[in-house]
């Protein structure tokens, strides 16, 4: 019988939440990393048992954690041992993130916009999102901040940029936003290994479609009002982006405000948050079976970052945006002031698709029936970052 | 725990390092860790030791990139606060000889 496993990165934690297939009675494991930030986790499609940790902290910098046995046991890529190591120079440097600023490639990149119009040097601050290659367990692609995008092909034991994204010609006009300059999305194309999306707050989205060596802005039909332009080509505030794995080249974005659609892998634009009681957001997902069914959390505002009138809803739509409907069944119907992260949400592939979302106050929500009805599967954890779900 | 040292290299400091919390668990030692520094004795020579041992701490210290102390870290050595001083400046006698720790503590601040 299938079951599921739910990673759910928190602001002092990761916990693993397992159920079998009917997702009624969960068991929760962790806290692993207590006391640390878990920015994201994510699991590899091809070897589910590997799992790829974010595990960052104010005091200490970025590391990555690694398991091999579906969670149980972990470690930091190329440091397995406890033995004392040989001399020499370390093979496996899993934490270091070091910006591609080589003559050799082209792209001698250092320094980005910053608040007061001056360019600020590239600083690596810490890994946002992971994302696991659809065909190598050991290749994994890492977000970070300041916004760029690294590659392991070794497991995690050593991460090199892929430059050509901050090089590609607007990386000097990139600025971050409230939140830091962080490259938080990134999606493979399963039908074309050479295709790339990535979205960064507060550039915009963009794609490679040669594996990474040459990247574009796709922000056609965006509209941002807090720009001077504001249907610049880049500075829009993309939260978060989604695909349905069998649909690679529609895309559905959560923006700062708007909901929007894209149907031409990104080239262009349109605003599909219709009858949305409010559009400012930051999680988006799309229905593991049906392409045309997407899962927004409203949230009131960029100054109000809880939901309207103290009620949690996702919102769901079955045509593709511009209709949607509350999805209330199971949610709180008051008083709940809580946020939905941007990597908060998820969805799982059994036949009737499970949805899943953490709150910045500690629950974690599940659906077994495709939003219809949502119940908590963790009511007391940390504030949660991130929720990913994996179908065994 | 992994805090014993197994071997001594002759003219080798043997130091023994404080961590946080937080630092113990990542290197899986209890207690103090135990270190051993060839050469100058300093903030930077030790550290670099402390790595070599433990490489699950590389980084956490010291910024992968600058070397430069982390924000958020401060080194106390013989009842002083050493966090401004060169990381090069040679350490006090009795840290060499294990009398006196290296303290690396963690700032109080945030939740």
């Amino acid at each position: 019988m299938s079951s599921v496993r739910v990673l759910v990165g928190t602001h002092k934690g990761a916990f693993v939440l397992s159920a079998d297939g009917k997702r009624k009675d969960w068991t929760v494991s962790g806290p692993f990393f207590a006391g640390w930030e878990i920015y994201h986790m994510k699991g590899s499609p091809v070897d589910p048992d590997r799992i790829y940790v974010s595990q960052t902290s104010g005091w200490f910098g970025q590391l990555i954690q690694r398991s091999d046995d579906g969670g149980q046991t972990w470690h930091q890529p190329g440091l397995a041992s406890e033995a004392i190591p040989p001399p020499g120079p370390p093979s496996a440097l899993p934490n270091r993130f070091k910006y591609d600023t080589s003559a050799e490639t082209g792209k001698p990149l250092t320094t980005h916009q910053w608040y007061d119009g001056t360019q600020h040097p590239w600083e690596f601050k810490r890994v946002w999102h992971i994302e696991p290659s659809l065909t190598e367990a050991d290749t994994v692609y890492a977000g970070v901040e300041d916004a760029a995008l690294f590659r392991s092909t070794d497991g995690g034991e050593n991460w090199q940029e892929i430059s050509g994204l901050r090089g590609h010609g607007t990386g000097s006009q990139w600025m971050p936003g409230a939140g830091g300059m962080g490259l938080h999305t990134i999606i493979l194309d399963p039908s074309d290994g050479k295709r790339i999306y990535i979205a960064i707050s507060a550039a915009g989205a963009f794609r490679t479609d040669d594996g990474g060596a040459t990247w574009k802005p796709i922000n056609k039909g965006l509209v941002s009002n807090f720009m001077p332009d504001p249907s610049a080509e880049i500075g829009h505030c993309v939260h978060h982006i989604a695909m349905n794995p069998r649909r690679p080249g529609v895309l559905f974005m959560q923006k700062h405000w708007d909901v929007m659609r894209s149907d031409d892998a990104g080239d262009s634009w349109r605003e599909v948050s219709g009858n949305l009681p409010t559009d400012f957001g930051f999680a988006i997902d799309v229905h593991a079976h049906e392409p045309e069914t997407l899962y927004v959390v409203p949230i009131k505002s960029d100054s109000e970052h809880f939901p309207l009138e103290g009620k949690l809803r996702v919102y769901r739509s079955r045509t593709g945006g511009d209709e949607w409907e509350p999805l209330a069944k199971g949610l709180p119907e008051k008083d709940c002031y809580v946020n939905v992260l941007r990597d908060a949400m998820a969805v799982d592939t059994l036949d009737d698709c499970g949805v899943y979302f953490g709150t910045t106050g500690g629950q974690v929500y599940a659906s077994a029936d495709g939003g219809d009805n949502w119940s908590p599967i963790a009511r007391d954890l940390p504030a949660v970052l991130s929720v990913e779900v994996q179908t065994l | 725990m992994g805090g014993e040292l197994s071997s001594s290299k002759p003219n080798a400091a043997n130091v023994r390092v404080v961590l946080p919390y937080h630092l113990r668990n990542l290197a899986k030692v209890e207690g103090d860790a135990a270190i051993e520094v060839v050469g100058p004795l300093t903030l930077n020579s030790a550290l670099d030791a402390l790595e070599q041992r433990y490489p699950t701490l590389r980084g956490t210290i010291r910024d992968y990139e600058t070397g430069k102390r982390r924000a958020f870290l401060r080194f106390f050595v013989c009842s002083e606060d050493w966090s401004l001083e060169s990381m090069d400046r040679e350490l006090p006698e009795e840290v060499g000889a294990g009398s006196e720790p290296l303290m690396i503590i963690g700032s109080i601040a945030g939740g």
